[in-house]
Parts: structure tokens; sequence; C-alpha cells
């Protein structure tokens, strides 16, 4: 503690920030508009997208100013760094530090808002404490109106919990892993149905919340942003298939924002339970375009889980799940963009969400040719062997070996949902 | 020719009202020349004289005043004569605006899909520096958008950093802000701005330490945060060191994890293993067997030996090799001079594979589905185990082990480096001798059986 105390402000953030980046959201996105108001010393504002202020070199965004209040924990989870037997360096933030460096980005636009977490420090409760502390003094003290994303921890108590919601836009709980063995192997004391538990009743105090926002307009906003999770991929035995499924059953049972995937990667320190060598970061990226299928193009996660591979439960890593899907399904295709439904078009891969409904605007007044669809995609090779346009008939459709070629990337993606 | 011109670069009500004048006279695109100021562009042009506006003959829909109204900001001097001509197509097909796969309309839609682009871009990438001005504390930021966006944005930051003073630089003008009411100065030069703050070190700080160097994705950065923006972000400063010292950084931490001693939780960590692989449904063959067939012996073990698959007596048992061909292996084993205590033994598949007949269960060798499918615990068991020499017992392991099909004959009785840092070896599976159709030669094979055991023993040291 003697050494701790000595470090300034810029040593506990390099290691307060370096404790933090394993977990991959840092989404600002979805809460309510805000803004400040002249006079008073509000500041800060938020619109329903979110802002990347910046992007590191791996790719992924930085909107949020994502730290630990400290390293230090009580718990000792393999595949986490902070874990009590790891020989890393400890810190730890007052929380009136915490404020003065969110405000001080912030006001330098560097920032959307603050992203919180804790290692478990004497007890939940008290670290609860300290995390909710932290939101408290910048929304009462301060009048922050930017974004608080909180971690809350499992088994601290709810009171305290549901205090987090009241002053974050955002709270949420990480699964850690996609199968309770996983859990049970990596995380001992932790335990899944606790986590589970938790986050029943965060989604009970979201609904209440609305519930209580329809009748009184007085009535607080209850995490406006909602809850999301994070899983860790490649840590445990979970095939594509287990991971899909259990997305698929946490957004259904707890309304979930979102479900972050984080690939495992290597981390100082590590502890001999942990596998040495990580996944393919690919892996990452195809779940995160099945977890898009199932929230903005109408698939079933069943459906998903048809386009991996039915011994193995791993999607394909040199094409993406639509793809895959459409290859395995081919006797959905070709599909008509003249007068197919919306549904149906969704599934032709290279047609987004907004190509779609460019094609369904501009068919109410005329019949689209391959030309017009070509000046709505951005590949129009990809997209024609399952398309019938006015003046375009796709031939190689049959033969399911001469296609995949054609069709297939012959380079790797960029990430596109780095979040 | 007639010119038109326009007050600014962003001059939306000029050009919307000028438009709505000219094509209610029904002036054709092709006699017009839209201009910035006053400096003339074409010396035989007239200045347009408009007719008074005739009695509205003609609407035009939201969808175009919004698009118009962005596009507008583009920096392409042709986008007043595109959004005019689009307008003017628009008196016979008002519903053009709807096709948004006509050439013009898409267009036109590129460009306004850039201007949003770069107005969500300036509002991520403005950096202010603090400074100490007129007796107080001033916010003030250099910036080189590239569109018109400067004006439509102002309302971001008004609203955002309502209380606090503000400027916001840049080569086209200069936004003030002072808490109650915002002005606009003349262009700026980036010498008009600051030069550091203190805090930018501590963000740099910060956006070090949130990079993760076992995670470089590059392209993914470029793309949306293109280099055209960098000269004005501090934090930029860092990426090329950050990248040449990544790939040492993830190396490093492997490393170090592999020099590790084989510790003292490495036995804690394979029971914590086999026991999540007693749960294991990572291919189908979990819904026949009777449990997961798991690996066994010393987790510091030099020597390790992977089998096929566990048979019938094994899938009852939960231990590998003490079957018929396990008996057969520790014979061999034996005979080699190998302590069978000191070896680790496990096999590629974990699960028995089995066609009924009868009451008998017949084995049934794995596909390449099952043998990928369960490399993942062939894998997690090497890192715990991480032996000197791994001997494949037939093609199954020798497929598991090399990640592709080998032939036996071709490749037995020699080490192959692994990438793992290890050494492999390739011999026949004992079973094979034991389903010999010509007895008379199953002497012979079993002593190159243990000549081949013998020789990976022997290059252990």
């Amino acid at each position: 503690m003697e050494r701790m105390a000595q470090l300034d402000v810029r040593s506990k953030l390099a290691i307060l920030a370096d404790a933090a980046k394993y977990d991959a959201s840092c989404a600002s996105s979805g809460t309510s508009k805000r803004k400040s108001d002249k006079g008073g010393k509000g500041l800060g504002s938020t619109e329903g997208m979110g802002i990347c202020h910046a992007y590191a070199p791996d790719g992924r965004c930085i909107s949020l100013l994502k730290i630990l209040l400290t390293n230090s924990c009580i718990f000792d989870c393999h595949y986490c760094i902070n874990r009590k037997s790891s020989n890393v360096r400890r810190a730890r933030f007052t929380p009136e530090e915490v404020v003065d460096l969110t405000l001080s980005f912030y006001r330098r636009n560097y920032i959307e808002g603050l992203f919180l977490s804790s290692g478990i420090i004497a007890s939940s409760n008290y670290t609860m404490e300290q995390i909710v502390r932290v939101a408290k003094l910048l929304r009462e003290e301060h009048d922050f109106r930017g974004y608080i994303h909180l971690k809350t921890i499992p088994d601290a108590d709810p009171e305290l919990v549901h205090q987090a919601g009241l002053y974050a836009d955002r709270v949420s709980i990480n699964v850690e892993l996609p199968t309770v063995a996983g859990l049970t192997r990596l995380a001992p004391e932790k335990s899944a149905p606790q986590i589970e538990g938790a986050m029943q009743d965060v989604r009970t105090a979201i609904d209440d919340g609305t519930d209580a926002k329809k009748r009184y307009k007085s009535a607080p906003r209850y995490a406006p942003a909602g809850q999301s999770t994070q899983m860790i991929v490649g840590a445990d035995a979970a095939t594509d298939g287990d991971i899909i499924g259990r997305a698929a059953g946490l957004y259904g049972r707890f309304n979930l924002r979102r479900v972050y995937y984080s690939a495992f990667s290597p981390i100082p320190d590590a502890s001999a339970v942990l596998p040495l060598q990580r996944p393919p970061l690919m892996r990452e990226h195809r779940l995160y375009q099945s977890d898009w299928l199932m929230r903005f193009y109408d698939y079933q996660p069943g459906e998903v889980a048809a386009a991996a591979d039915a011994t193995t439960g791993m999607l394909p890593l040199d094409i993406d799940p639509k793809l895959a899907w459409a290859l395995k399904f081919r006797d959905r295709f070709p599909v008509d963009v003249n007068r197919a439904p919306r549904e149906a078009l969704l599934r032709v891969p290279g047609l987004g969400v907004k190509a779609v409904d460019a094609i369904l605007a501009t068919r109410r007044w005329r019949r689209l040719r391959l030309a017009d669809v070509t000046r709505l995609t951005a590949s129009v090779a990809k997209v024609r062997p399952f398309l019938i346009a006015e003046d375009w008939r796709p031939v190689t459709l049959a033969d399911k070996a001469e296609l995949r070629p054609l069709v297939a990337p012959k380079r790797e993606q960029l990430e596109l949902f780095a979040a | 020719m007639r010119v038109v011109s326009l007050a600014d670069e962003d001059d939306f009500e000029g050009w919307r009202d000028a438009a709505r004048a000219l094509v209610q006279a029904r002036v054709p695109a092709s006699e017009l020349v839209w201009q910035v100021g006053d400096a003339p562009v074409d010396l035989f042009g007239d200045e347009a004289v408009l007719a008074p506006a005739a009695p509205a003959p003609f609407r035009v829909s939201r969808a175009f005043v919004d698009l118009a109204q962005t596009a507008i900001l583009h920096a392409d001097p042709q986008r007043f004569a595109l959004l005019y001509t689009l307008l003017t197509g628009l008196i016979d097909q008002p519903k053009r605006i709807e096709d948004r796969a006509d050439p013009l309309v898409r267009r036109l839609e590129e460009m306004a899909k850039a201007v949003r682009r770069d107005v969500h871009k300036m509002r991520a990438f403005v950096r202010f520096r603090e400074t100490e001005a007129d007796g107080g504390t001033r916010f003030v930021a250099w910036f080189e958008p590239e569109h018109h966006i400067v004006r439509a944005n102002a309302r971001f930051f008004v609203d955002r950093f309502t209380n606090m003073r503000w400027s916001i630089l840049t080569p086209e003008l200069s936004l003030h802000w002072d808490g109650d009411t915002l002005q606009e100065g003349p262009p700026a030069t980036k010498a008009d701005a600051p030069e550091g703050d203190p805090i930018e070190e501590v963000w740099k700080t910060y956006y070090a330490s949130i990079f993760n160097p076992a995670r470089l994705k590059t392209g993914a950065m470029l793309k949306e945060m293109p280099r055209k923006y960098w000269k004005n972000m501090p934090e930029t400063a860092l990426v090329k060191d950050l990248i040449a010292g990544a790939r040492a950084r993830e190396t490093a931490m492997v490393e170090t994890a592999q020099a590790t001693p084989a510790g003292s939780n490495s036995q804690a960590a394979w029971a914590a293993l086999r026991d999540e692989a007693m749960h294991c449904t990572r291919c189908h063959l979990y819904q026949h067997a009777t449990q997961t067939v798991f690996g066994e012996g010393p987790v510091d073990a030099r020597l390790m030996f992977v089998g096929e698959q566990p048979g019938d007596q094994e899938d009852l048992a939960g231990k590998p090799f003490v079957g018929p061909a396990g008996q057969m292996f520790d014979r061999a084993v034996t005979q080699a001079g190998i302590d069978r205590r000191t070896v680790y033994v496990t096999n590629a598949v974990k699960h028995f594979k089995f066609e009924p007949r009868g009451k008998r269960r017949i084995h049934s060798k794995p596909d390449a589905g099952e043998i990928s499918a369960c490399r993942w615990w062939y894998e997690q068991e090497r890192l715990i185990v991480r032996p000197e020499m791994t001997v494949a017992l037939g093609a199954t392991a020798a497929r598991q082990m090399l990640g592709k099909t080998v032939t036996i004959s071709r490749e037995r009785g020699r080490a192959i480096d692994l990438p793992d840092g290890g050494r492999g070896w390739i011999t026949i599976h004992p079973s094979f001798l034991l389903r010999m159709p010509d007895k008379s030669r199953v002497e012979d094979e079993f002593a190159a059986f243990v000549e081949d055991l013998k020789g990976a023993a022997a290059s252990l040291r």
C-alpha cells in the first residue's frame, strides 16, 4: 500500500486502463438524448448514436474512459490478468481522481463518458459502493450529462445495484464464459446462477423503470441504454453453435442490448490453467456477424447455428455466416429483387439492411435491373448468383462446388463490428 | 448563360430561394452557372434575373429538402448544379427522389453520406486545448474538415459544452462560444491555435494503455480513423511505435508463460480441464458413448502417447488403453524399456464411436470433423503437459498431431519438429497388430513397433 500511495494519477491510469482493456465494450449508444442547459454548470450531451473519439491499432473504438477503480482483487479467476495470484502491479484510484480524469478528458472532447469497473476489494458491497460513489459525484456534484457505463458486481446488495442504474446509462454484468463447465474451471469463485440472478434483477429494474416512465413523466430513468454482457471466446470448450445458443438465451431472458464477444488473448503472467494459444480473431468476428444476423436480419438462433459445420459446431472462418447459410440452403435462392418480400431479400449474401430498403423504395415505381442493384451494393459479384433481376438470371447456383470460390472473399475481411 | 451567386459555400437558403424561382420559370439546368461570392467564373455570363415568383405550381417532397440540405455542404463545386438538375427532373417525375437506384439520386446520396461522415468525424476528432485568455479559461481547437460542415455542426458543440468558453478554428471560418452566444470569426490558421495542453500527455498514456498488443488490426483502425485526420490528434503520434512493439510484446507474453516451470497448479489445471471435458458436447459422439475418456498420467511427463479413440472397454472403464490394444501397448512399452508409469497416454478423439451390431458395439473410425472437434482437448492437454516427445499411434493420432493426413509407412520412425516446440514421432496403432490377417507377420511387426518406441524414447536425451 505504501508504494501505491506514491503513484501519481498518470502512472495509475497506465495500470488501471491496461487492466480494463480486456472488456470489449466501449459503446456509448442507445441512451436518451440529453444536453447541457445555459447558465448552470452542466457538462455534456448524449445523442442516440455513440461517438468513437479515436481508434487504437487493435481496431477497437475508444469512446469512453474505460478504467478500473482498482485492479486488486480477492478473486482468482484464471483468465483474468487482475486475479489474486497474478504478479501485475496494483493501483487504486480514489473516486475523486476518476471524476477529475473523466471531466478533464470530456472537456477536451476526447471521450463520450466513463466506463467504470473494478476488481473486488474488501467485499462486494464495499466495491460496489465505491463504483456508485463515482457516478453519484459526476451526476450530482458536477451535473455531468455524458455517458456512464457501470459494471455491477453479481453478489453486491441489490439496493446498490439499483442505485448504479439510476446514475448510469448502461449497466453490465459479464457472464464471462459460454459454458457452466468453463466457468467452473476458469472462475471457480463465480457462480452462473448468481450472475444470471443479478442480470434478472437488472432486467426487472429496467422494465419497472420503463413502466413507471410511461405513467409518470417525473419517474427517474433507469439505465436508459439497457444492460449488456460479455463472453470470452476460445478459453473453454464451447463451439460456435454453443455460443450462439447461449447468446440467444441471454438476449431473450434478460432483454440484453448487446452480447460482446472477446477472443481470449494472451495476458502477461498467465495462469497455467489458461490456454496459451489464442483463437483466431476471425472467430470473434464471425460470432459478431452471427449476432447481427439475429438482431437485424431476422435469423432465428437455430438458423444461424445451422450455418455452422454439423460435426464440429464451428462457423466457417473463410466466409461469413450469412454466405455459409445461403450456400447450405440453396433452395431458398435465387430471390427476385422485384417481387421477393423483405425477409427473403435480407437473406441474400451481400445485401445489407440499407440496400434492401433502397430496393423496396425503388421498386414501388419501377422494376430493377442488375445495374440498379450494382449501384446499391458494394459488390455485385457476391450478390449476383443469388438474385433474379429484370435482365438477370443466375446460372451457377445449381453447382455447389463451383459457387463457393466465386463468392468467397479472397482476402481476410476487416473487423467491421469492433465496438 | 446565367450566373447565380450564393453568399457562402454552405448557403442552403440562398440556393433554395434561387432554385425555387428558377425552376418555377422553367430555366433549364444547362443555362445556369452557380458560384460562391462575387468572383466572376464565366465572363460571358449574365446575372440571373429572376421573374417574380409565379403562384407555386409545384411542390417538392421533404426527402428532397433533406437531401439537398446535407449534400449542399459537400466540397464538390458541382453540387449546386446537380441538385438543381434533380430538382428540375422532379417537375415531371416527382417520385424520382424515391428511386434510390437512379444514378443522379445515388450520386447526391453518396455526397450526403460523405458529408454526414465528415460531420460525425468532426464531432469525434476535434481536440480542445485549454488556454488562459482575457481573464478566463477558454478551450480552443484547430480542425480541418473535408466539407463545408463547420457552421452546420456548431449546434452539437454548443449543446455539449454550453457552460464552457470555447473556439473552433478552421481554414474556412472560426466559431467562438462565450457561454451565451455563438459568434463567427474569419478563417484561421493552425498557428492561431494553442500549441499544447498538459492533459494531452495523460490522454496519450490512456491511449497507449488501452491498446491490446495481442490483437493488432491496423486495417480496422485506418478504416474508421483515416490518416487525413491524424495531424490534429495528439494520440496518433504513438501509433507507429505501438504497432512496432506489439508483436514483440505478445511474443514475450507467450514465452514467459511457456518458460514458467510446470508449476504448482498444473495438476489442478489438468484436473479442472478433465472435469470440463466430462461435459463435452463439441461433436455428436457424446450422445451414445458412456463417458468422456480423458488422458492419464503424470502432468510433467516427457513422453506423451496419443491413440485413436477409446474402445468398448475404455468407454466403460473411463480409462484409456485398458482393452486388448491397450494390453498390447503395455507389452510393447515394457519391452522398449519405458516405465509405463512415467508417460502420459491419451486419445485423439475422447468419446467411443461405434456401430451396434446385435449386442456388440463395433469400433468405427472417427471422421475428419470429429477429429477436428476434439482437437481443442488435445491441444489443452499438450499445453499443460508440454511433452518433449509426442508419439502418435496410427493415422488418426498422426492427423491430430500434424493437422493433416499422412502415410504412416512413409513418416514412421523418425523425429518430426512440431510447431509448438516439442517433437513428434509416428508409428502404428497397436490394434493394427490385433487385426493382421497374416498371423505369421505379427511377430515382425510387433518387433518393429517396439523399435519405434525405443527410438522415440532414445531421442528424448
